[in-house]
């Protein structure tokens, strides 16, 4: 019995009328915890009741506490009539089992119903007391705390990074239940939230008690998502980082977090990290786990040849194997040279750290930035793709006839995780392979997705490879000789994260390597694609970008194993062409590496979405980007020759503007200067696209590799020709704003503490039957374009701004339709100290399509002739726009003490004073504030069901007061566990379905985050007074 | 290919004030579209007119769902459904009660009935303030009345409490609940020169000197209802005792010498002033004693139009010559030694001077 559960029932508020005949409402409140029910007394006749109620005592294992909801259910009393149910409301306790998090969640909560949505909020305290158990063979793991957020938390030191945890669990899904044919709308829904909170509670008690296995105290990086698979079940997963970490004391933990805008802008980082490299600044290593080498070169046999050329630093590759396929591919074991002779150096690393690292099953890490030092070398991206078939997991025991309980999944789906576990298990092993063969012991910005359709489902992983410093690694290395190893390490630290961890000599894909244009002793790539945040250390020319690759695949419905079959054909395709798009826009903005990458594929009934997002920089220890040069493919051709040439013009001309407007100037003068061995005609890269995507057309792209001169991008067909349109075409921001998929904007340091965090959501219905390829890829792109201009223009009051970690999810909801969902914050920050140059629209739309061919040179010469003249006449407009649309109107946010101390008053008085203003970003981080304490994870699951579409505004008016809800009560959240902010916060699902035509939809959201208390850099001391008396204040209600 | 849905959800709110303010004076989207292109922000900001579009799609959303916020301003700052800047929830408050002073103008002194509300569209039709506009301003009126209905206190402090409104507004209002209250007449073809504004000075000037709540702080501990509202009984009572200023021969003679000795000389009107006097005199005085009758407060500013502005004006008074001759004309009854009404004169004359001077114009 080792916790005692107390909850009491103050009031009610604006709840609606549920007697039409008085105009009142008789409420009274059920509390339920596990299998206990309270009921409060009935209050007559008020819409704003007075409960004041007992506390109801609930006596409970801790393995309870950390699965179960307290579920409060608001009713109607009725003396005739079955009573009414109002609404629910489902808190989270978990919280409240951490020491260091919150010790008491009261506040307002809205009364939630499935199908109308907000319905007045209630005032609710709540505790927890425990009990100190030292039973060894717990099932529970309480006390383990969980952060959302993929870095190191403010105000915490990592003692120890354990590594990679995982797990999942299964239950059938409510919604096709044969019970759901015969019960209501909310029943169902309300089953399905309650289940889904349930599975994730166990999930998150599962991981944690996996992390005390492992000696640690923490997850960092918790990732948890759901796969609705419709009749084959329901799975939560989750992964994450154990770690063990160690809070600051507070007073020096005010000094090693400095405000990000503080940081000094010579360090060309953002500022977040330098909190925390002071955090590191002591120690960090990394414990031990089991070894598993794993040696392998995935080969370009289980992928089309266009792969190789393309991709001079990112390893991509897409398993694609249905269920008929699952032997490992021939890739897996073939190969392996390559990371195995490495120079000495390398070498000696590696096996320093493979020591430790190998002996751990999968050694990566959820983690998207890492303390200075940590990571030594990037390999570059990999990732992993397979189609599964879901009805092959039918299990009989799951059939209709089973009555419904809702606790049944434990018992009867015991072997059904094992087949989701062994398809992750396949995918993770490819990874490492992956990793591996890039010279890389370990994968970081490491993420995991699913994207079903039907009974097919594909399953993503991927991540950063990358070698990771050894005395990190090492066993019990404290403190003692870290510093000396740091001087064993041969790069310097700010540019030694470029640096090639392969061999050189035997490199597993073509790349043209160069030596460092900062050490000028280590060999860089030219190109560098990761999926983590920019590290603190790496100094960059110029300002980042988004760049985004879009692309639509038409697919012929089919069922089943064809289907799957036909879906694992196309992904090389798709990934090969969002590489290429990737790689010539980077080229195209004159920039040389990708931070933050993520690339999703989403599948319809007929047809592929692939959407790649992330933040272009100009590192500047990598060589600079090639320009580009055309030629035609048929020389003689006079027309054709003019027409090149027009091309070209254009071309230069954009990368010029973008050098400009991006500020990329780097110190070329200085490079010749150094002069040292950079290999003058650097190899070239070629990336070949075919007329027609015949055989022997790919055939000749392996042979052509490496022997032009130029990056190629050849073109004659309508196809290509649209590339090189969408590539000009693509707009950049308007003056005045940035945008970045990161988490900061490399290149903007001063922020200054207005932030607005969005969603939007946008539906394209695609009447037109007999589309092409072309023709939705245009749509695509359009409709991912057009978003950012909405975004652009609706937030035209606050620049300048960064839109920062901007992120696209795409789905196919129907057959006929397109929907992106974004999330991102508005960061403002200060211009005039900023000196930013306007921005400027790339080109206008090319002349006349069709005939030519376009070529992209390397040539460095060429297009910084071309930069010079453009610049000039440009400031003088874009600057009298900046000044004509800027009135600020971003939330001028209270700080904390205000804010807090008045909900405190609301809390205790009905009617009195307004709402805390709460606080919510997808970053880990609030510009101005320091985080001064991590109340826990947030992780929410709604539903909302209307049949009334048309009085409710559409699917549009559905939808939009949906989210605000869902905000609303995320941030009822936050401000009951005493917060005023919600960092790391993330919309994982949104799963629209509508029947417009029955007046019907229905939707589910899933959202997490880290509910925190923040106070200003400035006033920290008073605020953290207040802090404590607010405690005290509610210890007394 | 067509938008099947979008949206845009701020965690903080957000609104743009120009497109609130169409909104609220009634555009369809369509429209507002229109206007703000015409207004220039794609001018101001490179953006398509698609991107307006669903911009103010947006913000039309937005607003329909606040408005039942707004209906009870209170809840707009403790909901917890829109995370709104204090600043920015007084914005929303005030402009959603602010309305049109010539649809004001239409309605005022009517009975905020629904027999009102069907002619709303000849109201629209002949003010130009679109009918959505009109109800929303009419459906204020009627709100705001029936709150303030049942309350006790000065009526100006509770709409300000109750709406969260300023001042300004909130005095508006109060006009605008007396006037249909106690339905004053202001339809009337001569009554059209008179602006909303200048009613409402009078309303003020009604309401804070011949109410019950404006005699005195200890009557607001009387169990009265509507002291703000209702004009003091006892006081219009004792009106009628001002009919000895003009049934009484002697009295109105004194009464005029001691006007016109005072006068003369100082203004070219006088030989006007001097022949009018009777008829004026006689005017304001039987105005005082029929207040007791419900019909005759109705007609309270037809009268003052009929019995003194117009005679006045037809005599091309200036105003300063309405002003002088009031004053002297009030001043000079305290010298009459038999009229013992004094503090009901001044009470009465107070009122009645401060509504001909805020009147007396084209």
């Amino acid at each position: 019995m080792p916790g005692k559960l107390k909850a009491k029932i103050v009031a009610g508020r604006h709840l609606p009328v549920m007697d039409r005949a008085s105009d009142l409402t008789d409420a009274f409140v059920e509390v339920k915890f596990g299998n206990t029910t309270f009921k409060t007394d009935v209050c007559p006749k008020s819409l704003n009741p007075q409960w004041n109620s007992e506390w109801f005592k609930f006596e409970v294992d801790d393995e309870d506490l950390q699965d179960e909801p307290l579920q409060i259910t608001v009713l109607d009393h009725d003396t005739y009539s079955a009573n009414d149910a109002i609404g629910k409301v489902y808190i989270d306790i978990d919280p409240l089992l951490c020491t260091e998090a919150a010790s008491i969640i009261s506040g307002w909560f809205p009364i939630y119903d499935t199908i109308h949505g907000i319905r007045g909020e209630i005032n609710v305290l709540v505790k927890v007391e425990l009990f100190n158990d030292l039973n060894r063979f717990r099932q529970s793991s309480c006390g383990v705390k969980f952060f959302c957020t993929t870095s190191i938390p403010y105000s915490y030191r990592a003692v120890m990074v354990h590594g990679f945890v995982e797990e999942l669990v299964v239950n059938e899904d409510p919604e096709y239940q044969w019970i759901d044919r015969i019960r209501t709308p909310r029943a169902s829904n309300e089953a399905r939230q309650r289940l889904i909170s349930l599975m994730s509670g166990e999930l998150q008690r599962k991981i944690g008690l996996k992390v005390l296995e492992m000696g640690g105290n923490a997850v960092v990086g918790y990732l948890q998502c759901f796969d609705l698979e419709g009749e084959s079940g329901l799975v939560v997963r989750a992964i994450g980082t154990a770690c063990t970490l160690e809070k600051f004391s507070s007073g020096s933990a005010s000094i090693t977090c400095p405000h990000p805008s503080t940081a000094p802008p010579s360090n060309a980082c953002n500022s977040p990290k330098d909190g925390k490299e002071l955090v590191f600044g002591e120690e960090l290593p990394l414990s031990s786990g089991p070894p598993t080498p794993f040696r392998a070169l995935p080969s370009s046999s289980s992928s089309p040849p266009p792969f190789s050329p393309s991709k001079p630093c990112s390893r991509q590759s897409s398993s694609s194997d249905t269920d008929l396929s699952l032997t490992p591919k021939t890739g897996m074991g073939s190969g392996g040279s390559a990371g195995k002779e490495a120079g000495p150096l390398k070498t000696l690393l590696r096996q320093q750290t493979q020591t430790t690292l190998e002996q751990r099953e999968f050694p990566f890490f959820t983690l998207t930035s890492f303390p200075p030092g940590f990571l030594v070398h990037v390999g570059g991206v990999v990732s992993a793709r397979s189609v599964k078939l879901l009805d092959r997991i039918h299990n009989p025991a799951l059939g209709n006839a089973r009555s419904y309980k809702l606790l049944d999944w434990n018992s009867v789906t015991a072997d059904e995780p094992e087949t989701r576990d062994a398809w992750w298990e396949e995918i993770r092993q490819e990874i490492k392979s992956h990793a591996k063969a890039l010279g890389c012991h370990a994968v970081v910005g490491y993420s995991e997705n699913t994207s079903i359709c039907e009974e097919v489902c594909i399953l993503s992983a991927s991540g950063t490879a990358a070698i990771l410093n050894p005395r990190y690694m090492r066993e019990g290395c404290l403190d003692v000789g870290s510093i000396d190893h740091r001087f064993d390490d041969p790069s310097p630290p700010n540019c030694g994260f470029c640096h090639i961890p392969y061999d050189e000599l035997n490199m597993p894909f073509p790349a043209q390597l160069a030596y460092c244009y900062q050490c000028r002793r280590q060999k860089v790539p030219d190109v560098l694609f990761t999926t983590i945040d920019l590290p603190a250390e790496a100094a960059v020319t110029g300002k980042g970008c988004l760049i985004q690759a879009r692309l639509c695949r038409l697919k012929k419905k089919a069922q089943g194993e064809v289907n799957a079959t036909a879906i694992s054909n196309l992904l090389p395709f798709m990934e090969y062409e969002l590489h290429t798009q990737l790689m010539n826009k980077l080229k195209l903005r004159s920039m040389n590496a990708l931070f933050g990458l993520h690339i999703q594929i989403s599948v319809g009934e007929n047809m592929l979405l692939g959407l790649a997002s992330a933040t272009g920089v100009y590192l500047t220890a990598l060589p600079a980007p090639g320009g580009i040069q055309i030629a035609g493919k048929t020389p003689g051709d006079l027309n054709n020759e003019q027409h090149v040439a027009a091309i070209q013009k254009r071309i230069n001309d954009a990368i010029a503007k973008n050098k400009e407007l991006y500020q990329i100037n780097p110190p070329e003068l200085t490079d010749e200067g150094v002069g040292s061995p950079i290999p003058e005609p650097r190899q070239r890269s070629r990336i070949f696209r075919s007329h027609s995507e015949s055989s022997d057309e790919l055939s000749e792209l392996d042979l052509s590799h490496g022997k032009k001169d130029a990056f190629v991008l050849e073109i004659d067909d309508t196809d290509a020709v649209e590339d090189i349109h969408s590539l000009l075409t693509d707009a950049p921001p308007p003056a005045g704003f940035h945008s970045c998929s990161t988490e900061t904007m490399p290149g903007i340091y001063n922020w200054t503490s207005g932030i607005q965090m969005f969603t939007s959501v946008r539906v394209l219905r695609l009447n037109n039957t007999n589309l092409t390829n072309q023709g939705l890829n245009k749509i695509f792109t359009d409709l991912c374009e057009n978003l950012l201009k909405s975004f652009y223009f609706k937030l035209r009051s606050t620049v300048p701004c960064c839109l920062c970690h901007l992120n696209f999810t795409v789905a196919v909801p129907e057959e006929e339709l397109v929907q992106v969902s974004v999330t991102a914050v508005a960061m403002t920050f200060d211009k005039d100290q900023n000196q930013e140059k306007p921005p400027e629209k790339a080109t206008t739309k090319g002349g006349s399509e069709t005939e030519d061919q376009l070529q992209f040179p390397l040539e460095l010469s060429a297009d910084s002739s071309s930069t010079s003249p453009q610049p000039s006449k440009i400031s003088g407009v874009a600057e009298n726009t900046i000044v004509s649309t800027r009135v600020s109107s971003l939330e001028h946010c209270s700080p904390l003490p205000e804010g807090r101390s008045r909900s405190l008053c609301s809390s205790r008085s009905f009617g009195v004073g307004s709402v805390t203003m709460v606080k919510m970003t997808p970053l880990s981080f609030l510009p101005g504030t320091r985080i001064i304490k991590y109340l826990g994870i947030i992780n929410m699951f709604f539903i909302r069901e209307t049949t009334s579409l048309r009085e409710e505004g559409g699917v549009s008016g559905f939808l939009h007061s949906f989210i605000a809800e869902v905000f609303a009560m995320v941030r009822a959240h936050v401000a009951a566990l005493g917060g005023n902010a919600v960092v790391s916060y993330s919309m994982k699902d949104c799963v629209l379905m509508e029947n417009p035509n029955k007046n019907q939809a229905q939707c589910l959201i899933n959202v997490s985050g880290d509910a925190v208390i923040c106070v200003r850099e400035t006033d920290q001391e008073q605020t953290t007074n207040t802090g404590q008396t607010c405690g005290t204040i509610d210890g007394a209600t | 290919m067509a938008v099947e849905l979008d949206v845009f959800v701020g965690n903080t709110t957000i609104m743009d004030e120009e497109v609130y303010q169409l909104w609220l004076d009634g555009y369809t989207v369509n429209d507002a579209v229109r206007a703000r292109m015409e207004g220039g922000v794609l001018d101001e900001f490179d953006a398509t007119a698609d991107v307006l579009l669903s911009d103010t799609m947006d913000q039309y959303r937005t607003f329909q769902m606040c408005e039942r916020l707004l209906h009870s301003p209170a809840k707009l700052a403790n909901q917890l459904l829109f995370q709104i800047p204090p600043h920015r929830q007084t914005m929303l408050i005030e402009r959603y009660y602010a309305f049109d002073d010539v649809f004001v103008r239409e309605v005022l002194g009517k009975k905020l009935s629904k027999g009102t509300k069907k002619d709303l569209d000849d109201i629209s039709a002949k003010t130009g303030v679109t009918l959505k506009s009109c109800r929303r301003q009419f459906d204020n009126f009627k709100r705001i009345f029936k709150v303030v209905e049942e309350l006790k206190g000065p009526l100006v402090e509770n709409i300000r409490q109750h709406f969260l409104l300023s001042d300004k507004l909130a005095r508006d209002y109060a006009a605008i609940v007396f006037f249909a209250n106690n339905r004053f007449e202001t339809g009337k073809k001569k009554l059209q020169y008179i602006t909303f504004q200048d009613f409402a000075f009078c309303a003020g000037q009604l309401i804070n000197n011949w109410t019950v709540g404006a005699v005195g702080e200890g009557l607001w501990l009387l169990p009265l209802a509507n002291m703000d509202v209702d004009l003091d009984k006892e006081f219009l009572q004792e009106l009628k005792e001002l009919k000895v200023l003009i049934t009484d021969k002697d009295l109105l003679d004194q009464h005029k010498s001691l006007v016109c000795t005072a006068l003369r000389g100082k203004t070219k009107a006088f030989n006007e002033m001097e022949a009018n006097f009777k008829n004026l005199s006689r005017g304001l005085v039987n105005i005082a004693t029929k207040l007791t009758n419900t019909k005759d407060v109705r007609d309270f500013f037809i009268d003052l139009v009929e019995k003194f502005i117009e005679p006045c004006r037809s005599d091309r008074w200036t105003a300063a010559d309405v002003k002088l001759y009031l004053t002297h004309y009030t001043n000079s009854a305290h010298i009459l030694d038999t009229f013992k009404h004094q503090v009901v004169w001044d009470r009465y004359m107070g009122v009645i001077k401060s509504c001909i001077f805020k009147m007396y114009h084209d």
